[in-house]
């Protein structure tokens, strides 16, 4: 066993491991490739991350089921399809989903445990989690195993996520995450907020840590998650995700067994996987600059990312500066409407 | 012409909001405050404006000698879908506020007149007032193949009624966008904004059409519904020009029109920035003043 300090949990899928590892490069990965996966990119990197051992895979739209449309970007692709692909590819591991009430409905969940999958992932940003309550009902009644997340955690104190994940758990959630985003939370910004959760829900559920790279600490994050009691970790590989990306799984994998945590991943096929299989999926890698810092620094969704690119080009305003507008106006996860609504606003400053 | 008597049932909210609005109408009097706690600060503020109240819910309403005209709802879906047929019965005409979706769906700038004579009309949903106008203005000069809105009202304006059931919300939201609004299918989406302060309700519509659509009719028929909505929510507002983008990928090869819009209250009881409150007491208002004239 490992230097980690474990409190087995009623709930805990994560067995004989000291960390159960999601992959979301075919989920936050859809608003990096702006929502355009074929049914072969899904085949391939199933395949390969199944492959090395990672034991979750999440496949969805960015914004979850139902998030095809004007406001967030039409999927290629349905995402069903892909996650009846998905969930035919792989061999060992399990097909999640991600739902944001609001955006998808209880409609969706049904028909995506029809398509294989298995985990029910229900988003919600970080105060609102009681519209999630039916929602964890129905996943739980259908027999899937849930997952809570609660967005924009760096905009609550540690008490008030706590209160928030006791909303979901006794609504029938099995792991609450803290999810960051806006990569804007920084080192104990994590332990405190993980921490809190743990206390609060004992063993009545995991607790799970989401990470973005805005501000370059996906990785240094994930690690304080842990110590902090975190058991589920959500990276992917190569960063494939939104903003900045999300916090490295094939690196995340190396830092664990340098640690001597044991993910169940083998780290020399994680790393063919993200060079041969998961780069050229990706077109452009996800990277630091101007845009992705400022999205860690104003504290943005991260997923705004390639609608504030879009928006400032066809206005021709400063997409960073957008960036920092849509930080003050305090906008949350599923505003994206709105960048097109502050640009408008910047260039007629700009004019008038 | 004499006025409408009209018992408001459920003192919460947006049952004393609803109250506010209609002592100000010339048709419609309110009379009666319903609700089912003794002690509910509601049916005190009715009874300090003059209305008869009671505690004893619906039941004590239809035992009384003299009846309503109108009941407006501003219960819950469950208690009016038990409720409606007994004020069929009694030939009382009701504004369904809750998603209980017993009569045909109203949106006074849209479809107001067509139900001057119904029995029971229903205000759809806050974020359904407000953008719905917006899809039938696109709609009535071009044909709309798909229409979606964006509803972000301010998390302390959204009630546990809405939070239970948010799926309701987008579910009759988007029909109503193709029943109402015009458009072939329809979406909705709403995110909830803990802000604070409090951000006033915005909401966003986007609607496909064909290249070749004439975009300044789409535009003067946008702003001629931003008027005819703003004769009973006088704080509904354009804030941009309608944007039209050309056909693309991203777009499914349609014109993408989007309208911005924001919502202020007015105040009457809730406070400004939830517009989507205000919205369904105002439409409720309206469509109750219309069925004076039915």
């Amino acid at each position: 066993m490992s230097n980690l300090n474990r409190t087995w949990r009623q709930t805990d899928p994560v067995g004989e491991l000291d960390i159960r590892l999601t992959d979301t490069c075919l989920r936050d990965g859809s608003h990096h490739k702006r929502h355009q996966f074929t049914a072969d990119d899904v085949r391939a990197i199933v395949t390969a991350l199944d492959g090395a051992g990672v034991p979750v895979l999440e496949v969805s739209h960015g914004d979850g089921l139902g998030g095809s449309s004007f406001n967030y970007g039409f999927s290629l692709t349905p995402e069903q399809d892909l996650i009846k692909i998905a969930a035919d590819t792989a061999r060992q591991a399990k097909i999640a989903f991600l739902l944001l009430p609001g955006v998808g409905t209880k409609n969706d969940i049904r028909q995506a445990r029809d398509n294989g999958g298995s985990i029910c992932r229900i988003a919600t940003h970080c105060t609102e989690a009681d519209v999630a309550e039916q929602h964890f009902g129905l996943a739980r009644e259908l027999g899937l195993e849930t997952v809570g997340f609660l967005m924009m955690s760096h905009t609550q104190t540690p008490e008030v996520l706590a209160a928030q994940a006791r909303i979901m758990v006794d609504a029938g959630c099995q792991c609450v995450y803290v999810v960051d985003s806006a990569g804007a939370l920084i080192l104990d910004g994590v332990s405190d907020r993980v921490a809190a959760i743990v206390a609060e829900i004992g063993d009545q559920a995991t607790v799970g840590f989401h990470g973005h790279e805005n501000l370059d600490l996906g990785c240094a994050n994930t690690v304080l998650a842990v110590r902090a009691g975190a058991t589920q970790i959500d990276g992917s590989v190569r960063r494939f995700g939104a903003g900045a990306g999300n916090t490295p799984l094939d690196a995340f994998v190396g830092v664990s067994d340098k640690l001597g945590w044991k993910t169940g991943v083998d780290f020399l096929q994680i790393i063919d996987a993200s060079e041969d299989v998961v780069r050229p999926v990706m077109g452009e890698e996800c990277r630091l600059d101007r845009m992705t810092m400022m999205m860690g620094y104003a504290g943005v969704y991260s997923s705004f990312l390639k609608h504030a690119r879009t928006a400032a080009e066809r206005y021709d305003v400063s997409g960073a500066q957008l960036l920092a507008e849509a930080g003050r106006r305090h906008l949350i996860g599923g505003q994206e409407d709105q960048l097109i609504d502050i640009a408008l606003e910047l260039k007629s400053q700009r004019t008038g | 012409m004499s006025r409408l008597t009209a018992a408001i049932v459920g003192p919460g909210n947006i049952g004393t909001d609803l109250m506010y609005k209609l002592l100000r109408s010339e048709v419609v009097e309110p009379r009666w405050m319903i609700g089912v706690y003794p002690d509910s600060p509601g049916l005190l503020r009715a009874r300090d404006h003059g209305l008869e109240t009671s505690h004893e819910g619906v039941e004590w309403l239809l035992s009384q000698d003299e009846l309503p005209d109108v009941v407006f709802e501003a219960t819950s879906a469950y208690v009016h879908r038990r409720y409606a047929p007994r004020y069929a019965e009694a030939g009382i005409r009701a504004v369904d506020l809750t998603p209980a979706a017993v009569g045909p769906a109203c949106i006074p700038a849209v479809n107001g007149d067509a139900h001057a004579t119904a029995a029971n009309v229903n205000m759809v949903t806050c974020g359904g007032q407000a953008t719905i106008p917006m899809v039938a203005a696109v709609s009535r000069v071009t044909p709309v193949s798909y229409a979606e809105i964006v509803a972000s009202v301010a998390s302390l304006s959204a009630g546990p009624g809405t939070r239970q059931n948010i799926d309701e919300f987008t579910r009759t939201t988007a029909r109503a966008v193709e029943t109402i609004g015009g458009a072939e299918r329809g979406k909705a989406i709403i995110i909830l904004n803990p802000a604070d302060p409090p951000l006033i309700m915005r909401d966003t519509v986007f609607c496909a059409v064909a290249p070749d659509a004439d975009r300044e009719a789409v535009a003067a028929s946008v702003y001629e519904m931003e008027t005819a909505v703003q004769k009973y929510v006088p704080g509904y507002r354009l804030l941009q020009e309608p944007q039209f983008d050309d056909p693309s990928p991203p777009t499914r090869g349609a014109t993408k029109v989007s309208i911005f819009l924001e919502v202020e209250g007015a105040g009457d009881y809730l406070p400004p920035y939830s517009g989507n409150l205000d919205i369904m007491t105002a439409a409720a208002t309206r469509a109750g003043e219309g069925m004076c004239r039915g």
